[in-house]
């Protein structure tokens, strides 16, 4: 019998949490990346690492909280079962993290220290400094690199996806890949296909997101049949650098170790900000959300920030939009554990944001929508059946997702500090389910298929990159890229109107059009970055029209997916009785969009556009409620829910009684 | 018109090609940077004397000096791309701006080189903590805060480059595993479960090509954009090492 193999494509924390783990169970994977995977993406991440901790533990705080937060945060986007299997093994992913070394932050006694996050009243974040995913990603680089010294793994860096290979009964048994050295194209037979490739924030043009986030893995995975979830939900952080490059993130942890988001009261005031008086200040979170403060969760936090410089004209400077992040005032320890991304902002920005505040922006940053995945509920705790072989799996047999190219955990909005949990929780979970599918296999395995069915994979992508070589147009990829990504960032992100959306869907279009006319200006054999750049281009237009059509069709405002057209209004009543009544006519509202609208989108590549559907979400451990995070005059909003909850169970214990 | 400026690349086709100079006029962006430089001139590669040529190759990846991808020899100086900024470059170097790949590694193309000795040389000192297994086992040791502030240091590591670039003593007549290998076995020596690897380390350290190499020059610790405290490793794996030859001599 022929031996069985499993290729992982991408190794960011996701990829290396399962390659791991398989090679621990004496599975051979070929790991497949465009960058020496120690460079992968999970390194910019900043902040930390969720869980509830023996600290949190005895302020009150659970499993069951953070899986609360996590789905509140999320707007119920999610499916419960997944979420709380996550936070029930969240202590103990961190415990083995520490086990491998992480260099987290201690307290003087030597346990691991935590900071605060946003959506969350509790300390869960564990972190190292402030490059906690590069310590961890380090980490996991490290028991990789030692079971390829056992030759259970098999890296294959510079290497780029091109696709799945499917036999005649759609199931994927392996890949084709190109060496983006020699850019020789090979096929790898596997028995089970991982994607852990992360988010598409290429898409939109500059990002947090790093050059090989371009969603392109997705985007072949796409077009050979995975369903793709929710494209349209992307998280815009609240705090980001501008650059010409790139949008440099500026982590979450500034907040949750005290830093302040405020905004000159006097518009564009020239003052140097250190001496404008707390009084001519505004510090518009704190004053908004008096109970979250500045650690709203980011969706809020970024449209606050959005309002207050756009729509209140409050931006800090004229000719660039920008709020001050001021960790100015807090102690010179404090700002050591921010040592990290403070020198991030003094390296590029030339100002030492320990003497003056940092001047910030929204950036895309977070892929919440991804390629579709399945999963087994066990009844009996409401979590995962562990070891299914359903566990992460997309809808094409043998093709597994993990990490942020998957459309799972965060739902309409992901809490910081969740991400790095949901990609290494991931990453282990799928690899017993992988293990079970190989013990059990009847299909016969990937190496004992006829070889035709490679060879026949890699030329039609052969003949794909040869079109694009010899293509004679005249249109130039780095213009369409810049086109694409400057209409996806004003009309896709913050604030969506299905005017500018419709108006992005037509630029789509023309730019689809006009990648048909696109010419290399590299035309070489030997590392040419020219035609990897642009065969990634043509998948980024798919993936743009999937995530715009999702944001044009879903008409509601939901986490991240934010469209004022459709915002329930606010109240504004003075008399109590009529402000009450208010809510009560706020809240059905709630219940009327919910009933519509509390599904997934799931979109299906046909060649004339993404097929929409939508699949219902799966609530069933915490019942949907708005998500007020106690805005200042919204409170009324969260009792008349709780008052029409209570009356809903007793009217059918009433109703119940009746019937007996 | 607008200012425009002279960047003067090495360029080499393949690893068997020569290399030869290209300079190529970029328009000035304020608070741009050297990748934003390469990305301006892949959307038109066109040469200071008007010749249509092709994109400069080089790696990229986090573009916050993060990831250690985009290290290259810039105005004479090994560091990151994305780092460095035009605007700081000029007031090193007025007239223009030059770009080499480093020089310690094998070109692949232009500016992008295969740093694979680097990570073989992870390899070959057991970086890495051999725990039992992924199960649950609990949490990890206790571990001071003075300890912590050590070792986060050193685990900065980016394996990009600079300093073995910077160092005399590693090239490719030299067994030499350079600086970061060397701060990396210092490290896992200092974990409480990675001391278990601590024999094999230093006896890799004590070997040809291990700490004997180091000429002290003390280049690295100058280059390293992380600031980690290369010699300081250094200096202990020198101490390490003696003790262990001496336990060696003395059949323990």
């Amino acid at each position: 019998m022929a031996k069985q193999h499993v290729v992982v494509v991408g190794g960011g924390l996701a990829g290396l949490a399962a390659t791991m783990r398989l090679a621990e169970a004496g599975v051979h994977v070929y790991l497949i990346s465009m960058v020496p995977v120690k460079r992968s993406h999970s390194v910019c991440a900043q902040g930390g690492i969720n869980s509830v901790n023996n600290y949190t533990r005895q302020q009150g705080d659970s499993e069951w909280l953070h899986f609360d937060d996590t789905v509140y945060g999320g707007d119920f986007l999610q499916h419960q079962p997944l979420v709380k299997e996550m936070c029930d093994w969240a202590p103990r992913v961190i415990d083995l993290l520490d086990r491998l070394g992480v260099t987290f932050n201690r307290t003087p006694e030597g346990l691991r220290d935590q900071r605060r996050f946003g959506g969350t009243m509790y300390k869960r974040t564990a972190f190292a400094g402030a490059t906690t995913g590069q310590q961890l990603i380090y980490a996991l680089d490290e028991q990789v690199r030692r079971w390829e010294a056992d030759g259970l793994v098999e890296k294959f860096e510079y290497w780029d996806f091109l696709g799945p290979i499917l036999d005649d009964s759609g199931r994927c048994r392996g890949v084709v890949a190109q060496d983006m050295f020699s850019m020789e194209t090979r096929s790898f037979a596997a028995d089970a296909v991982v994607l852990a490739t992360g988010g598409c924030g290429l898409v939109f043009g500059r990002s947090t997101m790093s050059m090989i986030c371009t969603g392109g893995a997705a985007g072949r995975a796409y077009k050979a049949g995975v369903k793709y979830g929710n494209g349209e939900f992307v998280q815009v952080h609240p705090t980001a650098i501008p650059g010409t490059d790139k949008l440099r993130l500026m982590s979450e942890s500034a907040r949750g170790e005290g830093g302040r988001v405020w905004v000159p009261k006097k518009p564009q005031d020239d003052r140097d900000p250190r001496s404008i008086p707390a009084n001519e200040r505004y510090y518009f979170l704190e004053e908004r959300y008096p109970k979250y403060g500045n650690l709203v969760p980011r969706d809020i936090a970024t449209r606050e920030i959005f309002d207050v410089c756009v729509n209140m004209g409050l931006s800090v400077e004229q000719d660039q939009l920008c709020a001050y992040l001021d960790v100015t005032e807090l102690s010179p320890e404090t700002q050591k554990k921010l040592d990290g991304i403070l020198e991030i902002y003094e390296k590029f920005q030339g100002a030492d944001p320990r003497q003056v505040p940092m001047k910030i922006f929204p950036a895309v940053h977070y892929s919440m929508g991804g390629l579709w995945v399945d999963y087994e509920k066990n009844t009996t705790t409401g979590g995962l059946v562990l070891g299914s072989q359903r566990n992460q799996q997309s809808n094409i047999p043998g093709i597994f997702v993990i990490g942020e190219a998957d459309y799972q955990y965060h739902g309409g909005n992901r809490l910081g500090a969740n991400s790095l949990l949901s990609c290494i929780f991931s990453g282990l979970i799928v690899a017993p389910s992988i293990e079970n599918m190989l013990h059990s296999f009847s299909a016969g395995n990937a190496e004992d298929q006829p070889i035709s069915l490679f060879d026949g994979a890699v030329k039609e992508h052969e003949a794909h990159a040869d079109r694009l070589i010899k293509n004679q147009g005249s249109e130039n990829p780095y213009q369409i890229h810049k086109e694409l990504g400057d209409s996806m960032t004003r009309n896709v992100t913050v604030v969506r109107n299905n005017d500018d959306i419709k108006s992005t869907l037509a630029k789509i279009e023309e730019l689809k059009d006009r990648y048909q006319n696109v010419a290399l200006s590299d035309t070489g054999d030997w590392t040419n970055q020219n035609l990897s750049f642009t065969r990634a281009l043509g998948d980024m237009i798919m993936m743009a029209r999937v995530i715009a059509q999702g944001a044009l069709q879903r008409d509601e405002c939901r986490g991240a997916h934010f469209k004022p057209n459709f915002l329930t209004p606010p109240m504004d009543a003075d008399d109590p009785a009529e402000l009450h009544k208010q809510a009560q006519r706020w809240c059905k509202a709630f219940k009327e969009k919910n009933d519509r609208w509390l599904k997934s989108t799931i979109a299906e590549f046909t060649p004339d556009g993404p097929k929409m559907s939508y699949e219902s979400v799966d609530t069933s451990l915490i019942p949907p409620r708005p998500r007020t995070y106690g805005l200042k005059g919204a409170e009324i909003i969260d009792e008349v829910w709780r008052e029409m909850g209570a009356q809903a169970k007793t009217e059918q214990q009433a109703g119940a009684g009746t019937a007996n | 018109m607008a200012k425009t400026i002279p960047v003067k690349i090495k360029r080499q086709d393949t690893p068997h090609d020569g290399s030869r100079w290209e300079t190529f006029d970029v328009p000035y962006e304020s608070g741009m940077n050297v990748t934003t430089v390469l990305q301006r001139i892949a959307a038109n590669p066109m040469t200071a004397e008007q010749q249509s040529s092709t994109p400069v190759a080089y790696d990229a990846c986090c573009l916050e000096e993060i990831c250690g991808a985009c290290t290259m020899v810039i105005n004479g100086r090994v560091r990151q791309a994305c780092s460095a900024l035009v605007d700081d470059l000029l007031q090193e170097q007025a007239d223009s701006i030059e770009l080499q790949p480093m020089t310690k590694f094998p070109v692949v193309r232009d500016l992008v080189v295969n740093r694979q000795p680097m990570f073989n040389s992870l390899s070959k000192v057991k970086a890495w903590v051999r725990v039992d297994g992924y199960h649950d086992m609990g949490s990890g040791p206790r571990v001071s805060e003075a300890t912590q502030e050590e070792a986060y240091p050193l685990s900065r590591c980016m394996t990009c480059g600079c300093c073995v670039e910077a160092c005399p003593q590693f090239n490719d007549h030299s067994p030499f595993i350079g600086p970061a290998a060397i701060s990396q076995a210092i490290l896992f020596n200092s974990h409480p479960t990675g001391a278990v690897d601590r024999e094999d380390r230093l006896a890799v350290l004590s070997d040809a090509g291990g700490i004997a190499d180091c000429g002290n020059s003390q280049n690295c610790v100058k280059v390293c954009p992380k600031e980690i405290p290369l010699t300081d490793s250094i200096a202990k794996a020198g101490r390490d090492t003696t003790l262990y030859k001496i336990r060696q001599w003395f059949g323990r």
